[in-house]
């Protein structure tokens, strides 16, 4: 009787372990598996749609073409760092000479005159789009803040947000263009125009959500919270550091969250119309070349776009987690 | 837009320009003491700016600009130098103008016309003229279909060339009937092409339309049977596959990208229409010229050598030039599209494949020296179509292209490259005796004769234009 009650109970035990493992599977499916039966749908469904596009520059590119050319353009990036190399070389042993001959002469090392390779172009878009989302940060922000704690303030604002944030780039950019420009000479700028130009466009573009999302969070604080600043006679500042700003964290979060969004969006178009340097520029120079590379090329790049918006929704999700303490 | 009123203003200036303005009448004297001093000092001295940046649109005729880097031409010059590709036309003159690019691969009309301030007002200059010829216009399926009919056949049933606009004529004509507009591409309104493209049709019986920048009129559509409007050379394929335009005019490889991709058919070559034509040049300021004089020289030494690394050998390196130029930065289409014209021959209808020898010419036949006689040339079709609204003298022409054209530069980078022995001295003009005037020209396609010393009555030739006492 007694081996048979502990055989029942291993038996139930079994049953159970086996059930949590089923549990797991379950949960592990949904997480792994089935992304991974998605993704691979999506490449047979691409596979055999590119066999069936022809364009007047070649079939449109398969996934092989476009893996294939994601080795090409790391390939181009060793070569050109290769030749770089040879370059700094080369240039030192011509500024020696030219110092034996002229000690006067101040020899300086210049930087590599050759192209940009295809990494060197992300990471210029990534820093061009960090440092407009910074700069449309630094205004949206406390200027949300104070639209929401002013209603009148937020009265006056509002339509000119209202009307200025559906606005595409593509029209600011001739504006910014221009003005940069006339505004910013110098003999020897510390920032090229170009990299001015993207970011001002990325700026103008990202600051409204943020702005909104802000004033938003602000203004529907739970009023307990305003009732204790009030009681606690705290200051303008305290309030906010203390009140305002823990309080409406999740709203400016969203806030910069759909901005950065944005941000990318518009930087890549901004590019592509402005020549700035980057990834839409990479994108625009490929379809003006027109060679029967091109497309799988700029699939490949659409694909990096793709990750690298994705890898920044993520950073922006991360950073509120670790901000937000209450979650 | 262009006010050529200004240019009495313009004339006043300043004593430096006068000076340069008196050049033609004096040029021998000129080049004689250019010589002096380039056999004097033959040494050239360091350049005084080493970090340059230059502009280039991605046509085939860029090559020299891409060899004199890839070849480090530039670097023996102690100048480094980026390149970069732009947007288009405007962009890029704008560029030069506004000092964001040192220099550029430009239309031979543009410092002209930036000159004389028929668009944005500059003073540009060229010691470098880039090449010959190598421009085609292309026509789309549909209209080669209603143009075939038209023309001759040789034995061999292929069609005998040169086509001229005359097969075209009906076809035009029936758009018209039909109220239809029949667009054409061109690069840009002072562009090689513009004239080029305005050149055919007109030789064939077509008005491509008159320009009045006096009445604030720059489309250049007053009269037009063909109505010409701009499209950059990359897009130009495009634009004829979307149905926007029925043919152009470009530069290549945008030609042979139509056989190519197969959607158009390049009917004539600009070397049938005038052969060896001036083509692009290199663009400077005048500032940056007087600012910088030995970089002047060493970039213009430079752009010699990469010239004629180009033609060396009976064009022995082109596949080599090719190869650079189908780089993504550069270029950046197909080698073999790219190597269709560099090689020597050019594709017309699919499989239609014929020599021509001389469809991108780089250094032979004098290509490089900036000739006074080809910088009239544009201004005489500049004045045929309107853009320049009124009549001038023929001395202004002459005064106008010595402004822009400076062969003394070109002579004193060419002399230091002789003096170097780097090149041999019977490789160019013999600068003691040159005129910057070519003869009477006569190898154009409808047979008419262009004497660069007589512009006005060279203007005067032409049935369809605008003639002396003209004026819209």
């Amino acid at each position: 009787m007694n081996s048979l009650t502990s055989m029942t109970h291993n038996r139930l035990m079994e049953r159970g372990w086996m059930a949590r493992v089923m549990v797991k599977m379950a949960e592990l499916s949904k997480v792994i598996l089935l992304p991974f039966i998605g993704i691979a749908i999506f490449l047979s469904v691409w596979t055999v749609t590119a066999n069936s596009i022809e364009t007047s520059l070649g079939q449109f590119p398969g996934p092989v073409a476009v893996v294939t050319q994601f080795e090409n353009l790391y390939q181009e990036h060793v070569n050109e760092r290769e030749k770089a190399q040879a370059f700094f070389e080369r240039q030192e042993t011509r500024n020696a000479a030219r110092l034996a001959k002229d000690p006067s002469y101040e020899a300086k090392i210049r930087g590599y005159t050759g192209k940009e390779t295809f990494w060197d172009q992300i990471v210029t878009s990534l820093v061009t789009v960090m440092s407009g989302f910074i700069l449309a940060a630094v205004i949206a922000i406390p200027l949300g803040i104070w639209m929401g704690l002013s209603r009148s303030l937020q009265a006056a604002i509002n339509p000119i947000i209202q009307i200025f944030k559906p606005v595409s780039p593509l029209a600011w950019l001739p504006l910014v263009t221009m003005v940069v420009s006339a505004v910013y000479v110098s003999p020897d700028p510390i920032v090229s125009k170009s990299f001015i130009n993207s970011m001002l466009t990325v700026t103008l573009c990202s600051v409204w959500p943020m702005i909104i999302n802000t004033a938003i969070g602000v203004s529907s604080i739970d009023s307990d919270l305003i009732n204790v600043s009030k009681v606690l006679r705290l200051s303008a500042i305290t309030h906010v550091q203390k009140i305002v700003l823990p309080a409406s964290i999740p709203m400016i979060f969203t806030g910069m969250r759909l901005s950065l969004g944005v941000a990318w969006m518009v930087l890549i178009a901004a590019e592509m119309l402005a020549q700035n340097p980057g990834l839409g520029k990479f994108v625009w120079d490929e379809f003006q070349n027109g060679s029967s590379d091109s497309l799988a090329r700029i699939m490949a790049a659409v694909v990096v776009i793709g990750f690298i918006g994705f890898l920044l929704d993520r950073g922006i999700l991360a950073l509120q987690r670790w901000v937000s303490w209450d979650q | 837009m262009g006010n050529f009123h200004q240019w009495g203003i313009n004339m006043t200036w300043a004593t430096s320009i006068t000076q340069q303005m008196t050049k033609p009448l004096i040029l021998g004297i000129t080049i004689g003491t250019s010589l002096c001093i380039a056999s004097a000092n033959a040494e050239i001295g360091y350049p005084e700016k080493e970090e340059l940046k230059f502009g280039f649109i991605k046509l085939t005729d860029m090559a020299p600009i891409a060899v004199a880097y890839e070849k480090g031409y530039f670097e023996e010059e102690g100048l480094y130098v980026t390149i970069e590709a732009q947007a288009n036309w405007k962009v890029l003159l704008d560029g030069v103008i506004d000092g964001r690019l040192d220099g550029a691969h430009m239309l031979a009309g543009q410092p002209i016309a930036a000159t004389i301030g028929y668009g944005t007002q500059a003073h540009i200059i060229t010691p470098f003229s880039m090449d010959l010829n190598g421009n085609a216009i292309t026509v789309s399926n549909d209209v080669w279909a209603k143009m075939k009919p038209n023309i001759a056949k040789q034995a061999d049933g292929k069609p005998v060339h040169p086509i001229t606009a005359d097969s075209l004529k009906p076809v035009v004509e029936e758009f018209n009937a039909a109220g239809k507009p029949f667009n054409m591409g061109m690069v840009f309104p002072v562009s090689t092409h513009n004239y080029e493209l305005r050149y055919w049709l007109a030789a064939g019986g077509i008005h491509p339309g008159f320009y009045a920048p006096h009445k604030g009129d720059t489309s250049g559509q007053i009269d037009a049977q063909a109505l010409l409007s701009v499209t950059p050379p990359p897009q130009m394929p495009s634009t004829l596959e979307a149905g926007t335009i029925y043919g152009y005019c470009v530069g290549e490889p945008w030609n042979q990208q139509a056989v190519f991709k197969g959607i158009g058919v390049p009917v004539v070559t600009d070397y049938e229409i005038w052969k060896n034509n001036p083509e692009k040049v290199f663009g400077i300021t005048a500032q940056f010229a007087e600012k910088y004089p030995n970089t002047t020289i060493r970039l213009t030494r430079a752009l010699i050598r990469a010239a004629k690394w180009l033609d060396d050998n009976n064009n022995a390196n082109r596949p080599e030039a090719v190869k650079i130029l189908s780089q993504p930065n550069y270029v950046g289409a197909d080698y073999d599209v790219i190597a269709n014209s560099m090689t020597g021959t050019f594709e017309y209808e699919k499989g239609d494949k014929r020599a021509v020898p001389d469809f991108n010419v780089f250094f032979r036949h004098n290509a490089t020296y900036p000739y006074y006689s080809d910088a009239i040339w544009y201004l005489t079709q500049m004045r045929r179509w309107g853009q320049i609204e009124q009549d001038q003298s023929d001395d202004w022409y002459k005064d106008v292209a010595a402004k822009v054209y400076r062969p003394d530069l070109y002579a004193k980078a060419a002399q230091s490259l002789i003096d170097d022995k780097l090149i041999p001295a019977s490789a160019f003009p013999d600068f003691s005796t040159e005129s910057g005037f070519k003869a009477p020209q006569t190898h154009f396609i409808d047979n008419l004769v262009y004497d660069g010393n007589q512009p006005n009555a060279y203007i005067n030739s032409f049935t369809i234009g605008l003639k002396q006492g003209d004026k819209l």
